[in-house]
């Protein structure tokens, strides 16, 4: 008989200094839990957002002062700690330290906030009524942001199916509670949070199935030995390894939001409390494109010949489905969801380059969008009419006159969005663009006239909402909120940053195209 | 012992065995007396019918119950075969263990704290 299991086992090598950035976050974030188990109600919240940021801070730093000379494979190969994966954590910590000023806006007046002050109270209970009497905030939502911040840091440095499976409910669970704390429509903020679960587990069940595949085929589940595996092609177990890429890729392509396991995102990121969306949107997108550029680069690009056209056509519906949605939507924040639905398919065409270049072009993308979009639903928790957001965009119509700065920070990051020239934007489509002309081929030649035609598409939606801010008489009691200084903090830079990502784009380019080089 | 699966065999048969002389003895051994409780779904939790009051709701409190029981089971899970190989393994795994139940303490902290283990 034969033993299954090694008589001694070999304690991995671990590299702490590599992985100090994730222990950081999760150590902040444990703290946080115990800070709302242990500090009077009444100072909760400051506590919360001051820990929360210094951690995000103290993490970044190690980051910056450490783990950028510690590159290589860490803990048995679970984690790869190169260039990608720094840039993305480096960025991910940038974008949350923005969501979380963004969160902890509470605009002097009670009950102004994003969040419920009683997630577990029936909405329109007595409970709830009492709750917002008492003043009661939710402090939860900065160590669930935590906890969801260093699954996000994981997922793009995963080195194996499992660590990255690992990572996604890491980051994906949080995010499910977060999406149901809404304070205003919390019957919509709740189904949001529901739907967005039951579609999660269905994506992460995939991501299992095509992972239980590919161990089946490599034999472990490590990408190093994925991509051994298929050059090897051992013949007996060829017919698991398309099977298992596309249900892995099907998981990961749900976190991206791309067409068709798109449908989750309009309702969720109407649903969610703004902050929320802004965070969501900005970092679980660059997140996930970390781990598909981490999957399709070290361990399946042997294969790619087989997966791609499957992936390029996700690519091309993706972006038509999204911008042509996006021409119906009414309500702010589902435009924005399906323009960020576009958004996923312009990058997906950047992902299918297969160079280094096209690597730098995902990165700098994905962070050029999510400063812009954190930036844009910073704006919309701020335009209200009564307490609550004004959401329709009929109701944003005669902003610029009243609200000449916020009606200017927004056109300023629609045309981002846009992709006007000058804006990052523009900068970022040509990053993700010009490698998949240069070394894509035909295919991706398609993709990308696909990918401006779009652009002009979504364009005009983008446009149509400036002229309604500008150019249109104001309707109705809409107004924007005084932001604090957090907010007015975390805004101005966020919007700093997309100018000058526009305007200089070279340094950060640059930083993306050293960081482009996979270990595997 | 020519093959190792013979064992098994035998127990498969003595835990068959075992059933089925259980179910056939207690008619011919056991006393025939009358109780409502006999009529009863045997150890299948809620009884079905009638119909309980309020529709069979089940209180929402037990939701936390099970989430609390999960979290402690899912410790157990690990500290079995974590007590198992623990002599090959030595201090690490000591102090990666010692961490992993403070985490766990986190969280229950948290429930005593937040009143998550009042019933009212």
């Amino acid at each position: 008989m034969t033993t299954l299991l090694p008589t001694a086992f070999t304690v991995a090598e671990i590299n702490y200094w590599a992985i100090l950035p994730v222990l950081i976050v999760f150590g902040g974030a444990l703290i946080g839990v115990l800070v709302d188990a242990f500090a009077p109600r009444s100072s909760r919240h400051s506590i919360q957002v001051a820990l929360a940021l210094l951690t995000i801070a103290a993490s970044f730093g190690a980051l910056v002062w450490k783990a950028v000379d510690n590159k290589g494979a860490t803990l048995d190969g679970a984690m790869i700690i190169d260039g990608p994966a720094l840039f993305m954590q480096g960025s991910v910590l940038l974008l949350s330290f923005l969501s979380v000023l963004l969160m902890a806006e509470k605009f002097s007046s009670a009950g102004a906030d994003a969040f419920t002050p009683m997630g577990a109270a029936v909405p329109g209970s007595p409970l709830e009524a009492a709750a917002t009497r008492a003043g009661w905030g939710t402090s939860e939502v900065f160590p669930l942001a935590l906890f969801s911040v260093a699954g996000m840091m994981i997922f793009p440095a995963a080195g194996d199916l499992l660590v990255m499976f690992v990572a996604l409910e890491v980051l994906s669970l949080p995010l499910y509670l977060l999406t149901g704390l809404a304070r205003r429509r919390r019957l919509l903020s709740q189904e949001a949070a529901l739907k967005y679960f039951l579609l999660g587990s269905f994506s992460s069940a995939f991501f299992l199935f095509g992972s239980a595949l590919l161990f089946g085929y490599a034999g472990s589940v490590k990408f190093s030995a994925l991509s051994q595996a298929i050059t090897t092609a051992p013949a007996d177990v060829e017919g698991l390894l398309l099977p298992g890429v596309l249900l892995v890729l099907v998981g990961l392509l749900f976190k991206v939001g791309a067409v068709p396991f798109h449908q989750w995102t309009p309702d969720v990121y109407q649903g969610a409390p703004s902050p929320i969306t802004g965070f969501m949107a900005a970092c679980t997108k660059l997140a996930a494109f970390g781990a598909i550029l981490r999957l399709a680069y070290t361990g399946i690009d042997a294969d790619r010949w087989d997966w791609r056209m499957g992936v390029a056509a996700i690519a091309a519906l993706t972006m038509i489905v999204g911008s042509v949605l996006s021409v119906t939507q009414t309500d702010i924040k589902r435009l924005l969801a399906y323009s960020s639905v576009a958004h996923a398919g312009f990058i997906l065409v950047g992902v299918l380059a297969f160079d280094a270049t096209g690597v730098s072009g995902v990165m700098f993308y994905v962070l050029a969008y999510g400063l812009a979009t954190i930036a844009a639903f910073g704006i919309v928790a701020l335009v209200r009419e009564g307490s609550a957001e004004a959401s329709h965009i009929a109701q944003w119509s005669g902003l610029g006159k009243r609200h000449p700065v916020v009606a200017g920070i927004f056109a300023l990051l629609l045309l981002t969005f846009a992709g006007i020239p000058l804006t990052s934007g523009f900068t970022a489509k040509f990053a993700a663009f010009a490698p998949a002309i240069a070394h894509g081929g035909t295919t991706l030649a398609v993709l990308v006239v696909i990918g401006v035609l779009c652009s002009l598409v979504t364009a005009f939606v983008y446009v149509r909402v400036i002229v309604l801010m500008y150019f249109s008489e104001a309707q109705g009691e809409v107004r924007a909120l005084n932001p604090s200084v957090l907010t007015t903090v975390g805004l101005a830079v966020a919007v700093i940053l997309t100018v000058a990502l526009g305007v200089f784009p070279a340094p950060v380019l640059d930083l993306a195209n050293q960081a482009s080089q996979f270990i595997r | 012992m020519t093959n190792p699966y013979v064992p098994l065999l035998f127990f498969l048969a003595i835990g068959g065995g075992f059933a089925i002389f259980s179910v056939a003895i207690a008619p011919l051994t056991g006393p025939k007396r009358y109780n409502r409780a006999k009529m009863d779904a045997y150890e299948c939790g809620i009884q079905p019918s009638p119909q309980a009051e309020g529709g069979g709701r089940v209180p929402i409190k037990y939701f936390l119950t099970a989430m609390l029981f999960i979290i402690f089971d899912v410790e157990s899970v690990f500290l079995y075969p974590f007590a198992v190989a623990f002599g090959g393994l030595g201090l690490f795994a000591l102090v990666e263990m010692v961490l992993f139940i403070l985490t766990v303490f986190v969280a229950y902290a948290y429930v005593w704290r937040r009143g998550g283990l009042d019933w009212d």
